[in-house]
This record gives C-alpha cells, structure tokens and sequence, in this order.
C-alpha cells in the first residue's frame, strides 16, 4: 500500500503535465461550482459566492477540468471529501430521494382529495332526500332543461 | 369519512409538516454533519511552517497527529482554544503525538501576530491555495482532527476543542499499539 501511493501521485503527476494546458473556459467552472454549496456560506453555490474560500474551491475545480478529470469527476472529487452535504441539490437515491419524490406524492394525494371533494359536492342529492322547499317537480324539470341548454 | 372527522383531520394533516419546518431552523445546519472522512487514511500534506521548515504528515507516520485548522479572524473559538493547544503540545510532545496548526484564509501577519500572542511553539503551516482544507473537508474555523499512529482520522471536532478532548483522544490514540 504505501509503495503504491508514491506510484499513483507520479502516474497522476504524469497525467497532469501531458493533459495540462487544456484551456477551462470559466463557464465550464462554473457549471460545477454552481452544484456545489460555498461551505462558509449559507445557501450560496461555489459559483455564486464571493468568498475567499469560494475562489480557492473555484480555482480547484478548473485545475481538475484543466488536468482532463470530467464535471462529474471532479464534483465525486468534492462529495469524497465533504459528503453529500456538499451538493446543493440531494442525490436521487437512498434517503434523499424522499426529497424528490415527496412534493410529487403529496401533489397526487391533493388531487385526488380535491377529485374526491368535488364529486361529492357536485353528486345530485340521494334520491330519498327531501327536495328544496317551495319548487315543485315541473319548475326543477325547467330548471335542469335550462342548464343542459347552456351547458351545450 | 364524517364531516366531524375531516374537520380536525385537516390540520391534524398540516402538524407533521409543521413539525419538520420547525425541526430544520433548530438545528444547526452546520454542527450536525458527520465528516465522511472518519476512518479514513489522512490526505497527505507538504506545507511550509511560518519558520521556514518542511512540514509533511508522512514525516509523522507512526505519531498520534492532532491537526488543527485555525485563523487569526476567528473570533471567539481560535482565542479560546489556543492555550489549550498549545499546553497540549507541550504535555505530549515527548510521548509521540504531533501537534499541527494550518491557518487558513488568513494574512501572514495577522497569523503571525496570533501565534506570537499565544506563545505557540507547534509547527504551524498556511494553508496558501486552500487545498489542504478541502482535502480534510473543513468548511470552518476551528476544526481539529484526530490522527492515529497509522494515518487514519480518527476523530474530527468542529468548534474550540477543550482540554478534556484533546486528552481524551490523544490519550485513546496512543493506547492504540503501532
């Protein structure tokens, strides 16, 4: 193990002189460093904070782009380091799929409560319930004729 | 289902989210993250002390290390726990632990004036390009971490770390046969 890792930083060492000189346009940096979270701020991405830390991660993630490593690489590069914690938006498996999945769930409840509710208040009164006072058979036959025209 | 029933079921149903809402501003959204580095073999670091001299964690392989990152700027924490450390250093320094300062995000001279203060005489290192801070996913000022004889962190403690802390793993670590 530890004659293995003086071989790895050569073979990267390597990497990085013969990959190195790729230019890193700032957009590229940023559509990393816009899914990390600044971690002295709160709330803020890499990309979007001012901060002294945040330059120096910014700096990071364009060194790593520059040596060859993919966006992905480099934001493994940072979850290694930090933990999940470290992504603004919350992995898409495990527990934190609940964050995704969750609105979507209580969305589709809600409409089915508002479906539920509506038919209910709009279900004509059950046959045996005592019709409204004071209209007599033919002005509710009238009256149903009348709503059916407008409701063509 | 009762007209009754659903009556109360409605803001029964708004509790539990209430519930969460209230439980996410409590806590603290920083205090609470468990560093995923425990257990793991310490990134290696060659920095440069103040004075002048190579510090490396490799040089240390078989030392219990205490790493600590600090700042001049870090009002209260950093000037709490300074004595501390450097009173730790001086009770271990014989018995195989290594204390490291790494300031970070810091003027030299502010740094300089904070160690001078403090009378500290532990290799202290800045932390220039940042690099090694995120390499220990240090995301504030202070953190310690806990190295044992074989290079592995062992403990990470954000905040000022008191006295009873440090002894108690440093104490642990050096049990720990090499």
């Amino acid at each position: 193990m530890r004659r293995v890792a003086p071989l790895a930083v050569l073979l990267l060492a390597a990497a990085l002189a013969l990959g190195a000189s790729r230019p890193v346009t700032d957009d590229e940096v940023n559509a990393v460093a816009a899914n990390l979270r600044c971690v002295v701020c709160q709330s803020l991405s890499v990309a979007d904070s001012p901060s002294e830390t945040a330059r120096q991660m910014r700096e990071i993630v364009r060194e790593r782009l520059a040596a060859g490593e993919t966006p992905a690489q480099v934001t493994a590069f940072f979850v290694e380091r930090y933990g999940d914690w470290i992504l603004l938006a919350p992995p898409r498996r495990g527990f934190t799929l609940l964050v995704w999945v969750v609105p979507f769930v209580g969305l589709a409840v809600g409409l089915v409560v508002v479906a539920l509710a509506l038919r209910r208040w709009s279900r004509p009164r059950a046959a045996g319930a005592p019709a409204a006072p004071g209209i007599d058979a033919a002005t509710r036959e009238r009256i149903r004729r009348e709503m059916e025209q407008h409701g063509r | 289902m009762s007209r009754g029933v659903l009556r109360w079921l409605i803001p029964l149903a708004v509790l539990p989210v209430l519930a969460l809402l209230a439980y996410g501003f409590w806590i603290d959204p920083r205090g609470e993250v468990r560093s995923p580095q425990i257990g793991k073999p310490a990134a290696p670091f060659a920095l440069t002390t103040f004075g002048g001299t190579p510090l490396s964690l490799e040089a240390l392989r078989g030392r219990v290390v205490v790493v600590n990152f600090w700042a001049s700027w870090c009002v209260p924490a950093c000037y709490e726990e300074a004595p501390v450390l450097e009173q730790a250093w001086r009770d271990y320094k014989e018995r195989g632990v290594t204390l490291v300062g790494i300031n970070i995000q810091d003027k030299d001279e502010a740094a300089r004036k904070f160690m001078s203060q403090f009378q500290f005489s532990f290799p202290n290192a800045m932390d220039t390009s940042g690099k090694v801070a995120v390499d220990y996913g240090v995301y504030g000022v202070p953190e310690t971490f806990f190295i044992d004889k074989k290079g592995r962190i062992r403990e990470r403690k954000v905040g000022a770390v008191s006295d009873e802390t440090i002894r108690g793993h440093v104490e642990r670590l050096l049990a720990e046969p090499s």
